[in-house]
């Protein structure tokens, strides 16, 4: 067994038109015990940047605790919210340091940056960026879940489109993993407003 | 251990904390992560003005593609590029760096970088790591001295040749040029020649595919052409959308309204320093 399906992960972030979704599965397991079924996976960094992170939960949690810290520090010297492509490359930096001895995560960033564009990327657990202009995908249900956003992916979806496409290639690839799964946690973000929802799924 | 509590920014340089929980994890049984891979086919060749460089833009990681269209000639310097081949944080990581090392040099001596400072820079941080930092490269550019080509092994060791491949891909991309290079190509002709040898890196190599990325590098100019063919486009897209008749089932909702941007303009005295 690979530490990366320890406690199982499925994490997604789609791009539409002029706003993006990042959605997670909420199950928090210990191979094929469950431990909790309401496990945020999902990070808010600022109102228009989010992280995702997938893999070894006790990494997740410090990496997290990492960038945060970075982040508040960005704030304060230069008084203003991170760019989305700039975290990206602070995450980046952050894994790749460890190239030697990796934290087991890997991190999905989502995010508005100038002129309400939406940004989405990905990375392995040391930091090689994939910046995407679609979807980006990762955890335990990664393969499903590339199937079925290629399908069920279209270019410049309205908002509400967009949650309905994300949530449906998510509920359908957790149910085709054992190690995710227990409903979803889905935030639709425009220039305006965060819309969070929490998804029922199947409890199995 | 009072370190790590005030634990501020490094100055940089690798972190090998993690290294004895991860090795401990690895005597239990638990095989190490696998990274995301350019398992690749690069290509340089130099032409009568200057040097042609090409790529495939397939990632993998195992057996999956994990990028389909990813960029593999990386930026060194205006006159300079790198293509890279092996894990992908690494090429990255190893072209960046030295690629700000290089236009610190150029603030500092006001020249036109060189390709052996490039190559050398390079070449002794891979040495220094001694194969683990897992990057294999493909150097070119133009510099005071004419045309340059190079091959980097992740080990450290160099090659300068008119033609070189790097790569899964580099046996089949190396046929390609064995049987038609020649001395003094032109530039549609070299053009023609590196996008040949990269299609039969992706169709004969499983670790390249999708689009053929050029760079073409001459005295004084560059030109990089991102996606120069598209030999393998998306088959079968379905023309009607797909429609969900049943709604998702929310469990709840929270609707946060986002602040509106405020654009100060003018007004107020503009802060000093």
């Amino acid at each position: 067994m690979s530490i990366f399906e320890y406690n199982g992960s499925a994490l997604i972030a789609m791009v539409g038109k002029n706003c993006f979704a990042i959605a997670s599965d909420r199950r928090l397991g210990v191979q094929l015990q469950t431990i909790a079924t309401d496990f945020q996976r999902i990070y808010k960094v600022h109102d228009r940047l989010f992280l995702g992170l997938s893999g070894l939960a006790t990494d997740a949690q410090t990496l997290y605790q990492r960038l945060v810290f970075r982040h508040k520090l960005y704030q304060l010297r230069e008084e203003r919210d991170m760019k989305p492509e700039t975290f990206a490359s602070l995450v980046s930096a952050i894994l790749y340091e460890k190239r030697f001895g990796p934290y087991f995560c890997q991190p999905v960033i989502a995010g508005l940056g100038d002129e309400d564009k939406p940004f989405i990327c990905t990375m392995d657990s040391i930091g090689a960026k994939e910046l995407a202009k679609d979807f980006v995908v990762a955890g335990t249900a990664s393969e499903s879940l590339y199937g079925a956003c290629e399908s069920m992916f279209r270019p410049d979806m309205e908002p509400e489109d967009l949650f309905e496409t994300i949530s449906q290639a998510l509920l359908s690839s957790v149910d085709r993993d054992c190690l995710s799964g227990w409903g979803g946690h889905v935030y639709v973000v425009t220039p305006t407003e965060v819309k969070e929802r929490i998804l029922k799924g199947r409890m199995d | 251990m009072s370190q790590v509590a005030v634990e501020a920014p490094p100055k940089g340089g690798f972190s090998f904390d993690l290294c004895r929980r991860n090795g401990m994890l690895s005597k239990k049984g638990v095989p190490p992560p696998s990274y995301r891979k350019t398992g690749t086919t690069i290509v340089g060749l130099i032409f009568q003005d200057g040097v042609i460089l090409g790529a495939d833009t397939r990632a993998t990681e195992g057996p999956i593609v994990c990028d389909k269209n990813c960029e593999k000639i990386h930026y060194m310097a205006p006159n300079i590029y790198c293509c890279g081949a092996g894990t992908a944080a690494d090429t990255e990581a190893v072209t960046d760096m030295v690629s700000s090392q290089l236009q610190l040099h150029r603030y500092h001596t006001g020249r036109e970088s060189r390709v052996v400072t490039a190559l050398t820079l390079l070449k002794s941080h891979l040495f220094k790591y001694q194969g683990h930092v897992q990057a294999a490269l493909v150097l070119g550019g133009v510099d005071a001295n004419g045309p340059h080509l190079h091959t980097i092994y992740p080990h450290g060791s160099t090659d300068t040749l008119p033609f070189a491949t790097m790569g899964s891909g580099s046996l089949a991309a190396m046929s390609v040029f064995e049987s038609k290079y020649r001395e003094g190509l032109t530039k549609e002709e070299g053009i023609k020649l590196v996008c040949e040898a990269i299609c039969s890196g992706i169709f004969n190599d499983l670790g390249s595919g999708s689009n053929v990325d050029v760079c073409v590098i001459t005295k004084g100019q560059k030109e990089y052409l991102r996606n120069h063919q598209l030999p393998n486009p998306r088959t079968y897209v379905s023309s009607k959308r797909f429609s969900f008749p049943k709604k998702t089932e929310v469990l709840l909702t929270r609707i946060t309204p986002l602040k509106e941007m405020v654009e100060v303009i003018g007004g107020g005295d503009i802060m000093e320093e």
